[in-house]
């Protein structure tokens, strides 16, 4: 029993870890997907903040001064998506694919620029990153069985970006469900006629859905680069906003669901990692790309219907144009 | 899309304001230039004379435009029937898939004329399946095209690794690629073929591929506009309400886009396995298919334009490469920014100038409409 719970706690927690960008990222979307605004650009934003966090910790040294400036960006690029889309009624689709290619290049031309390390950063002292927390006591606890390591490890040990990604799921759950604002957001998704005829701004409610979005992309951006990693380095989000927005579309546009589709996949990864090269039984040897595209699998496969039905907005994609 | 506020003559609509969409683009992309401590000028010169200054670098220049015009015509195709293919990528690569698995099975039996139209024929056809899978969901159960089309990419690409890695490496090989393909199999370069012919050209990885590319333009403009499953396509296209009432199959107008657009999609593969790198091996799409996207906007979805837009984005892609090697502080992934620049001001933000436009035409155009009217008054 106890060896189990040994080998289980840092899978669970290395899971937290995968998981906690793809938890920003999945509810950024979901506050700009429920208002209508489709974000395929969650991959560019975040991976721009990475970078900028990156730069910014390593001239200044402030992770705090690197975070603040990884949300400037993730909100500045939300604003464009948001200039593309609402004001200027562009394809939704369109300005978010421009987004990611602008961030994969931008980042490397930057990158080469300011620092010549083949688009690296340099890697970073852990003054200037958001380091692990040693809660109160883990060390006295530590050695107790199954509690010690669940307390120490799991609920304990993480750096704080983690737990601003566990707090954000009933923040949003909370906002979208039963706030005033929630509800004309989720309304200007779904019959934005309705909120526009009740004198409510639906471009601003879209806007601020778009600046809540980037503002959430820019925490997961700076959580990769300078807090589970040191540095930043070329394509460093390598998909996980995608992941992140199958997550969101996993769980049916809402926080809860999309929150446990988050741990899901993160699960999936922090297994695929452990299972590369073992033996299963008679499976034989499971290939690790097996485990590492069941995310999207899974995702086309409850998209067509398979599974359970997951609708999107209804106004999810098209412009509205005000009738005068 | 909404309809213009104010008509504006065919010239305005077509020619000046996408070339205005563009224009803003470079500028932008010229203050990035010049944000990393490069004259923009002297940038535009290294990439001329890299795309076109020596004999070697027109071919490169061709051999990278084949690449977009495939993938952009993928795009272009599917964009008329209203339908967004961001899946060309992992369409390119699963062709490749097929061209692979067509050589390498019968490449010690066939002779090159009957494997390259084979090899072609996999490549067509594996993108066309990786294509219908997603189209086949959106017409019949509903789902995102978009979205699958996304999830396919990543679906490719794993699929490929394993492949590579477990099944069709080459023997003895530490890297995952196949055995190399038999001469057979290759494509002829066209230096090569122009030699043979009595012409002086630069080696190039330039190969008969271009010639393939500008045929499919032909069809699919042929297609487009000169057939009825086009036009139903289009119609489609244009209003999926008025076209079904008009007894057109959208479902079937959706598998028929789709699978047309992935076939292109897989056509690239031709160009860079039996073309140039002759062995299968992984990341040969290297960002070819999501640059189709910005190929296909430029090029206003007509083929001509994905034409005249893949030969701007082979001479960046070629003339990026000496501007890396010209100035320390600029890499090639400047032309990555380049495209997703074109993507934002040629698609996103389409509409934002047409209204300048718009005032500037009432603007000019007052005077001469008060000419006319003092005339009919006399």
């Amino acid at each position: 029993m106890d060896e189990f719970f040994a080998g289980l706690v840092p899978v669970l927690a290395a899971t937290l870890r995968v998981a906690t960008p793809l938890i920003l990222c999945a509810m950024g979307g979901l506050f700009s997907e429920r208002a209508g605004i489709f974000d395929i650009g969650l991959e560019g934003k975040m991976l721009s903040a990475a970078f900028v966090a990156a730069a910014m910790a390593a001239v200044t040294g402030s992770a705090w001064l690197a975070l603040a400036a990884a949300i400037g960006i993730s909100v500045l690029l939300g604003l464009l998506h948001g200039l593309a889309c609402i004001t200027y009624r562009g394809n939704q689709i369109v300005s978010g694919v421009a987004i990611n290619i602008l961030a994969s290049g931008l980042t490397i031309v930057f990158g080469m620029a300011w620092f010549r390390r083949g688009g690296q950063t340099p890697s970073l002292p852990p003054e200037a990153r958001f380091m692990p927390l040693q809660w109160p006591g883990a060390d006295m606890v530590r050695d107790l069985p199954v509690i010690g390591p669940v307390y120490a490890e799991l609920i304990g040990g993480h750096n704080l970006l983690v737990y601003v990604a566990l707090l954000l799921v009933p923040l949003a759950h909370w906002v979208l469900g039963s706030t005033r604002f929630g509800l004309r957001l989720r309304a200007v998704g779904e019959v934005p006629l309705a909120v526009d005829t009740a004198g409510i701004s639906v471009a601003w409610l879209r806007y601020r859905a778009v600046i809540i979005c980037g503002l959430l992309a820019g925490i997961a951006g700076a959580y990769l680069s300078i807090a589970q990693n040191a540095a930043f380095s070329r394509d460093m989000s390598a998909g996980q906003g995608f992941i992140a927005l199958a997550a969101m579309i996993f769980g049916k546009w809402r926080p809860l669901p999309a929150f446990g589709a988050c741990l899901m996949f993160g699960l999936l990864d922090a297994v695929a990692i452990r299972l590369q090269g073992v033996r299963l039984g008679s499976f034989g040897e499971v290939p690790v790309q097996a485990i590492q595209v069941l995310p999207y699998l899974l995702t086309v496969i409850l998209l067509a219907g398979f599974v359970g039905r997951a609708v999107a907005p209804k106004a999810g994609g098209i412009p509205y144009v005000k009738e005068h | 899309m909404k309809a213009p506020r104010q008509p504006l003559p065919a010239w305005i609509d077509v020619g000046l304001i996408p070339l205005a969409n563009v224009m803003l683009a470079f500028l932008v992309a010229g203050l990035i230039v010049l944000a990393v401590g490069v004259n923009p000028l002297d940038a535009v010169h290294v990439m001329l004379i890299g795309a076109f200054g020596y004999p070697e670098a027109i071919g490169y220049t061709l051999y990278y435009a084949t690449n977009f015009i495939f993938t952009g015509l993928a795009v272009a195709l599917a964009f008329h029937a209203g339908l967004f293919n961001i899946g060309g990528e992992g369409q390119a690569y699963i062709g490749g898939l097929g061209v692979g698995l067509v050589v390498l099975a019968l490449d010690g039996l066939l002779p090159g004329i009957f494997l390259i139209p084979l090899a072609i024929l996999g490549a067509a056809g594996f993108g066309a399946v990786w294509a219908l899978i997603p189209a086949w969901l959106q017409a019949y159960r509903g789902s995102h095209i978009v979205i699958t089309t996304i999830m396919f990419n990543f679906i490719a690409a794993a699929l490929m690794v394993y492949l590579m890695v477990n099944v069709l490496i080459a023997p003895g090989v530490m890297s995952p690629e196949s055995r190399e393909f038999a001469a057979s199999a290759h494509l002829p370069l066209l230096h090569m073929v122009l030699r043979s012919a009595g012409f002086a050209m630069g080696e190039s990885p330039l190969n008969l591929s271009l010639l393939l590319a500008l045929a499919c333009c032909v069809l699919v403009w042929v297609f487009l506009w000169h057939t009825r499953w086009g036009y139903e396509l289009r119609a489609m296209g244009q209003n999926p309400g008025a076209a079904s009432y008009a007894g057109i199959n959208g479902r079937r107008m959706i598998l028929l886009a789709m699978g047309l657009s992935g076939a292109l999609a897989g056509m690239m593969a031709v160009n860079e396995l039996i073309g140039v790198q002759h062995r299968l091996i992984l990341n040969f799409t290297a960002g070819y298919g999501f640059t189709g996207i910005a190929v296909a906007l430029m090029g206003r979805s007509h083929p001509f334009g994905v034409v005249l837009a893949s030969l701007l984005f082979g001479v960046l892609q070629q003339g990026g490469a000496e501007l890396a090697f010209e100035f320390p502080t600029i890499t090639r992934e400047m032309v990555v920014v380049i495209q997703g620049l074109v993507i934002l001001f040629s698609g996103a933000l389409a509409y934002m100038t047409r209204p300048w436009f718009e005032s500037l035409f009432v603007l000019l155009r007052r005077p001469s409409a008060a000419a006319a009217a003092g005339t009919e008054r006399a």
